[in-house]
């Protein structure tokens, strides 16, 4: 345990190398063989201090874990380490043919929810599911490969909104279920 | 020879060395200890064989608990406590109708307390009676003093809730090692017993609450994914529903409370029965003379609680999508708690799965059984199968902001230990004070979400709106438990709190918190569409006023009006539902004050350069 570092950038942590592409089932392992190491449970026999210690360190350990294992959040992480703010509250300028492609997906996802149309629901997640993995292939080009921060972080900005449209999704297969 | 048995100290322990530890199933109807022996988790039995404790305490001359408290219920029900978990980290409001229960009632404001011949009682206190006397049986059993215990708690409990379970055990002297998740405990027993691989669903239906978890199990690890449920949903819900078909078979209205317990109880055990046969037979005598005399068929049962199961199915349909998984990537599905015997559920959850629900182990005991091998693990009996446990927060947590909305801070599903920090800044010009309410729920609006806790950041140093920058921490340790704290960064002034309401969300709350949050998800983005553009109309409104005050002196006196007549226009439409139009009204006054800012922009960087010199303009 003496050996854990929380100054240690999260793909540091986890013996990564720090790059968009994710090797996630080394992710998985590390993250597993940590926890393994600094959960609670492993000292709730032990002092309150050493309690509050695995507290913290654990915390940290889920943190980096999410972090990385989120497409959006680990390139967000990432354009952080180089310095790049994602600008996603302040940044609002979009390619005019993205915002309406948004508009239509939205419209799209309403009228299912209006008509009650599971498959047309279906049909639009999995839409979403296409532009968005296609979005974060073009986001490991532009980091990994062009090394372009400014360009991914305008990816980055765009897959917010993807976020958004997939919470917005959720919550209309919640209403149906209803 | 033990010098060869060289371990870190705490780390490991010799044979001898055992450190007894066990596990509770705390539970609104009956309450159960089991712990690890050589290897093998055992329920403890008391004197008379008995695995199981009524959780029913009764405050006479003593404290009874258990068989005998439950035996004295019809004659002291004033005295005898039952089902006192469902009046734990609950006010009396959040009880409701409390018309029939026999209790005498006081309202704190905050958790309910009871009025008995031994004087006033919190839950907390009841239940504590009821751990004590587990305690004491597995102190003798077991031949000593117990290092700690894992208690366990409905997935669905929160804040409240699981702060008074906790409580309690202090209370009873107890340690506690841990609380846990009852469909977590019963995974693990499950998992354990039958070296399991895979991803399996727990469906855990008792007496009056429904979990359901969905955890992922591989060698060494019990990760849950998501997990859903209704406090309010439990074998008592099909009493009730036996209960109302005998009430519309007999043509009866109104029944005195003693006529109503007999038909409870009688459709209680017809439930029983028809889990061994396709009828039952149900025969009373009313107080009023009248005979009641029906037979009552599987097909009828199935009939009359078709709902209650299919309102289980959509919250497992909920926790799968949640998980990001389909049905067809379940493994196999735990069943917990003695209402999965009913053969309809069963059934239910075999063909909502494609597969047959795993029985193989006492839905009555497994929880307790769970727990105690946690409880093992946790003392430092660590033995070579070591394995990690991975359990979630089942609610979201969040912050009030400005217009009555919530901002979550922590979502559901997160895996604890957790923490995650927000920045807030400030509203007003000078603003010194910060008022922090903590909320628990996923809906939108801090009126639809349960309250936690309220405090107060004081000391701010004056600043303008939105300098200041509040930096507010939640950290929910391994328990769920949730402790938050706020920090103004650029002063470092301070304030914490241990988020120890005095009171929880109630059952039907939750429920209705839950079905809300879907069913208004677009009355919500209405609403916070609503309150975002009053809260923008507002701040705009003060200022506009503040430039107004301070640099009115650049306007044209037609310029000034024109502004203020805009202003005007703008807070006409500020009591409006209509959010567009307050959005127009908005627009309308920014446009007035273009050159206005312009102006102002060019007066402040005249009098801010004209304090500095060259080298200090050359940094930026």
């Amino acid at each position: 345990m003496q050996s854990f570092d929380f100054s240690k950038d999260f793909f540091n942590l986890f013996g990564l190398n720090r790059c968009y592409h994710l090797d996630s089932a080394g992710l998985e392992v590390q993250f597993r063989a940590l926890q393994a190491r600094v959960h609670p449970d492993k000292s709730a026999h032990l002092s309150d201090a050493e309690q509050r210690l695995a507290m913290q360190r654990s915390t940290l350990v889920n943190e980096a874990y999410q972090t990385l294992k989120s497409p959006i959040r680990r390139a967000r992480y990432l354009l952080s380490l180089h310095d790049v703010d994602t600008q996603e509250e302040t940044n609002t300028v979009m390619p005019i043919d993205f915002l309406m492609a948004q508009m239509e997906l939205r419209e799209a996802v309403e009228a299912a929810l209006q008509a009650q149309d599971i498959s047309a629901l279906d049909e639009q997640a999995a839409h979403l599911t296409t532009d968005t993995r296609a979005l974060e292939a073009e986001l490991a080009e532009q980091i990994d490969t062009v090394q372009n921060y400014q360009a991914a972080a305008g990816l980055v900005r765009k897959l917010r909104f993807m976020e958004k449209l997939a919470e917005e999704i959720a919550s209309a297969y919640d209403e149906l279920d209803n | 020879m033990a010098l060869l048995q060289i371990s870190e100290p705490g780390l490991s322990t010799a044979p001898h060395q055992h450190r007894l530890a066990v596990g509770i199933d705390l539970g609104t109807t009956n309450s159960l200890v089991a712990t690890v022996r050589n290897g093998i988790s055992v329920v403890l039995n008391d004197e008379n064989g008995r695995a199981m404790l009524p959780s029913v305490v009764r405050y006479a001359t003593d404290v009874v608990v258990g068989e005998a408290a439950q035996a004295a219920q019809s004659d002291d029900p004033v005295n005898t406590i039952v089902s006192v978990k469902r009046f734990m980290g609950r006010s009396l409001a959040d009880i409701g109708d409390t018309s029939r229960l026999p209790y005498r009632f006081v309202d704190t404001g905050s958790m309910l307390q009871l009025r008995t011949v031994a004087g006033v009682k919190s839950p907390v206190e009841v239940s504590a009676e009821i751990l004590k006397v587990l305690r004491l049986r597995a102190e003798e059993s077991l031949g000593g003093e117990l290092v700690g215990a894992v208690i366990t708690v409905p997935a669905y409990f929160d804040d409240a809730q699981r702060q008074a379970t906790k409580d309690a055990a202090k209370l009873a002297g107890i340690n506690v090692l841990r609380l846990l998740n009852e469909p977590t405990a019963a995974a693990i027993a499950y998992g354990l017993d039958n070296a399991s691989e895979g991803v399996y669903a727990v469906y855990d239906l008792g007496g009056g609450t429904f979990d359901i978890s969905i955890l992922r199990l591989s060698r060494g690890v019990f990760e849950v994914l998501s997990a859903n449920g209704d406090s309010a949903l439990g074998g008592d819900d099909f009493d009730q529903r036996i209960h109302c078909w005998l009430l519309e078979k007999n043509q009866l209205s109104v029944l005195s409370p003693q006529d109503t317990r007999l038909l409870l109880t009688l459709a209680r055990s017809a439930k029983e029965q028809l889990t061994e046969h396709v009828d039952a037979r149900i025969t009373a005598v009313l107080s009023s003379g009248e005979i009641i005399d029906n037979v009552i068929t599987r097909t009828d049962f199935q009939e009359m609680s078709t709902n209650l199961i299919q309102r289980t199915l959509q919250l497992m349909r909920r926790a799968l999508r949640d998980a990001k998984l389909g049905v067809d990537e379940v493994k196999g599905v735990v069943m917990v708690g003695g209402a999965t015997r009913m053969p309809q559920v069963q059934h239910a959850v075999g063909e909502f799965f494609g597969q047959t629900p795993l029985t193989n182990l006492d839905p009555d005991k497994v929880v307790a059984l769970g727990a105690a091998i946690q409880a093992n693990l946790l003392a430092g009996n660590r033995s070579s199968d070591d394995w990690l446990l991975l359990d979630v927060i089942p609610l979201s947590l969040g912050l009030e902001t400005m217009g009555g909305l919530v901002e979550k801070i922590i979502p559901r599903n997160s895996t604890i230990p957790t923490a995650r920090a927000q920045e807030f800044t400030t509203y007003k010009d000078g603003q010194t004070a910060m008022s922090l309410h903590v909320l628990q729920g996923e809906r939108e609006l801090v009126s639809d979400c349960r309250s936690l806790a309220q405090f107060e950041l004081r000391g701010i140093p004056p600043m303008v709106a939105g300098a200041a920058r509040i930096r507010v921490t939640f950290q929910v340790d391994a328990d769920g438990l949730l402790n938050v704290a706020a920090r103004e960064l650029g002063s470092g002034v301070e304030a914490a709190i241990v988020v120890k309401p005095s009171y929880g969300l109630s059952d039907a709350e939750i429920t209705r918190m839950l079905q809300d949050s879907t069913q208004h998800a677009q009355d919500d983005m209405q609403a916070r569409a609503h309150r975002e553009q009053q809260t923008e109309a507002n701040q705009l409104l003060d200022a506009v006023q503040n430039a107004l005050d301070q640099d009115g002196s650049l306007l044209s006196e037609s310029q000034r009006s024109e502004i203020e007549s805009r202003m005007t226009a703008l807070k006409v439409t500020l009591p409006l539902a209509d959010h567009l139009a307050i959005k127009r009204a908005v627009t309308t006054l920014n446009d007035a004050t273009v050159s206005f800012a312009q102006a102002r922009m060019d007066k402040s960087v005249k009098r801010v350069l004209s304090g500095m010199n060259i080298s200090d303009l050359e940094i930026k």
